[in-house]
């Protein structure tokens, strides 16, 4: 049975230790999710802003996310790869692709999403841009900010796996290799500890955004918020089935 | 004082809001702005703070044109509220009435202690300043959006449709609360409403707006209602304006007179005569219909509902209600403190208005 495959391989202590054991393996993944969503952040969050609040652009941003979102990734890491010769940048860049459009779409919705009783008064009593944005719009942003931030990172984490399909690290690693010598265990092992993963940052995230979102709109989502949490847990495990796939085709054409 | 000079506002579609307004709002009164939807009333008053530019015209605030500073300091002089309140869902009330204090660079200290101060004055409870806007009621928003529009103090006040998102009830206390606030503060305050009720109960002076963004009557509220302009101010201000002109009429000629009284737990036998019951503190509590069987001691189940009361020394058209509503036909008259005073009929009314009238004349 491949579960008991999974049990036994997971349970083996060599494959917790060393450069290419699962905590080696975790802390690699970790390291090009967190890197690649925070540059994503550094770009999709002053963009997503700029945008929000002037309104300038807007059709630009949408066509341009929808751009990047139909980007392969497999694809995209791979001409990367063969155009740098080779390293950790260019699998990073393809995550980074991946990570902008949610971080970007949340931003320009968080701001978009103001009420514009609550603009108007800001206005109205005399806010510069300047206040308005920073004291009102991206405060009451931070919701749809955070989700996007999220989505991205549930993203990346399901596809950090390709880092291993151009040689490097992850735990794309035992997938991978798994299939090539046929020991589904290991694969199933990968794939679930993906998702555990994904879970987990998840939790982390959303711990963050109890601290970044204002008190005040914390008591307004209430069991909205709520249910929208639960169907963000759910996701990683749809997009680690289509990942799996990929790399199951990949794996077996290599 | 605001003035308009030859205002207009034409937006970029081709569209006239204002057409040509001339209108000077004095220092210290209550000036409404009512007309049908589409008539520019809502256009000219965000043009005071800038918040629409001027198409042509000049508009001057206490002498001085809007358009000499730039629009956020401009503002910040100007207090503005507006239809939903538009209170900042991540702020306390408190600091959202702090908020043009803060603005103005005073001390969060400071800021929070005036706004304190505030909550007071337009009768909120000290201990709402922690909550968040999403936990008040519709009318404790307005009068926090009205405390924010106060708190540094603007000798000006913008109000668009302040109340027109409250239920009935509630707009007639933040009417009555606006009224008692400005006996007080002595603001220039501006306001817009599509409801003629409401420009003719709070306003000193009140403009009709027709289609188009035309001036087309700037009167007292009494004049409007007697010497409507033309035909579509008469239709605007309704067909029931006789009736209330007559919250313009004073009533203090009207004799009223005693009817026989009771008081809950009283034996009583049976009469031909309503009898009106008292509480302890000898408010009305109901009649006791003529010829009633209640034999014995008067309860409140026995009662029927008496009608409005008409409070001594307001205007006639609450005396008219109080003898109309009545089932006894008799108008309950009440003193300040809402105690029995007196009974009137509606007939007694109606001779005062009618000699009032012969006295105009």
């Amino acid at each position: 049975m491949i579960f008991a495959d999974m049990v036994t391989w997971l349970t083996d202590p060599s494959h917790w230790t060393g450069p290419g054991g699962v905590p080696a393996r975790v802390a690699e993944h970790l390291l090009y999710c967190v890197l690649a969503v925070l540059a994503a952040g550094l770009v999709g969050v002053p963009l997503g802003m700029f945008v929000g609040h002037t309104g300038r652009g807007s059709v630009l941003l949408v066509g341009a996310s929808n751009v990047l979102r139909a980007l392969p990734t497999l694809g995209l890491v791979s001409i990367l790869y063969l155009i740098a010769g080779g390293g950790t940048v260019p699998v990073l860049l393809g995550l980074v692709v991946l990570a902008i459009p949610p971080i970007l779409a949340g931003t320009y919705a968080g701001l978009q999403d103001v009420d514009r009783s609550v603009v108007d008064a800001a206005k109205g009593m005399g806010m510069t841009g300047r206040q308005l944005l920073w004291r009102v719009e991206l405060p009451n942003s931070m919701p749809l900010l955070m989700g996007g931030v999220r989505s991205s990172m549930l993203q990346v984490v399901a596809t950090a796996g390709v880092a291993a399909f151009v040689g490097l690290g992850g735990l794309g690693r035992p997938l991978l290799d798994g299939l090539r010598v046929l020991d589904y265990g290991q694969v199933v092992s990968g794939a679930v500890l993906i998702a555990l993963l994904a879970v987990l940052l998840d939790l982390v995230l959303a711990g963050a955004q109890k601290l970044v979102v204002p008190r005040g709109l914390r008591l307004i989502a209430g069991t909205a918020g709520r249910r929208r949490t639960q169907r963000r847990v759910e996701e990683p495990v749809q997009e680690l089935v289509t990942t799996g796939g990929q790399q199951e085709t990949g794996g077996t054409r290599a | 004082m605001i003035e308009f000079r030859a205002v207009t506002k034409r937006f970029d579609d081709g569209t006239v809001a204002v057409n040509h307004l001339d209108l000077t709002v004095d220092a210290g009164t209550i000036t409404v702005f009512v007309g049908p939807s589409g008539c520019g009333k809502t256009t000219s008053l965000r043009m005071v703070n800038r918040m629409i530019d001027a198409t042509s015209g000049t508009i001057l605030v206490d002498g001085k044109d809007v358009r000499s500073a730039d629009p956020p300091t401009l503002r910040r002089g100007i207090g503005y509220v507006i239809q939903q309140a538009g209170l900042f869902p991540h702020r306390t009330v408190l600091d959202n009435v702090a908020t043009v204090p803060l603005l103005f660079g005073w001390t969060r200290r400071k800021a929070r202690s005036r706004a304190a101060e505030l909550l007071e004055l337009v009768g909120l409870p000290a201990s709402l300043g922690k909550r968040y806007p999403v936990q008040l009621s519709g009318g404790q928003q307005q009068r926090v959006g009205v405390a924010r529009a106060l708190a540094a103090d603007p000798p000006v006040l913008l109000m668009d449709e302040p109340f027109s998102a409250v239920d009935p009830v509630v707009r007639e206390g933040l009417q009555d609360e606006l009224l008692r606030l400005q006996a007080e503060l002595d603001k220039t305050i501006v306001f817009v409403t599509h409801d003629i009720d409401e420009a003719v109960r709070i306003g000193e002076k009140v403009a009709v707006f027709r289609q188009g963004g035309v001036l087309a009557q700037y009167a007292p509220p009494a004049e409007l209602l007697a010497r409507p302009a033309d035909d579509f101010v008469a239709h605007f201000v309704g067909k029931d304006r006789g009736y209330r002109a007559l919250s313009f009429v004073d009533a203090s000629g009207v004799e009223i007179r005693e009817v026989a009284t009771a008081s809950i737990g009283d034996a009583v036998s049976q009469a031909s005569d309503w009898r009106l019951v008292l509480d302890d503190g000898r408010q009305p509590r109901g009649w006791l219909p003529a010829g009633s069987t209640v034999d014995g001691q008067v309860t409140e189940d026995g009662l029927e509902p008496g009608g409005s009361l008409y409070t001594l020394g307001t205007p006639v058209r609450g005396a008219l209600d109080a003898a109309l509503s009545s089932p006894s036909g008799l108008g309950v008259v009440v003193d300040e403190e809402g105690r029995y005073a007196g009974v009137l009929t509606a007939r007694q009314v109606l001779d005062l208005i009618e000699a009032q009238r012969g006295s105009r004349r």
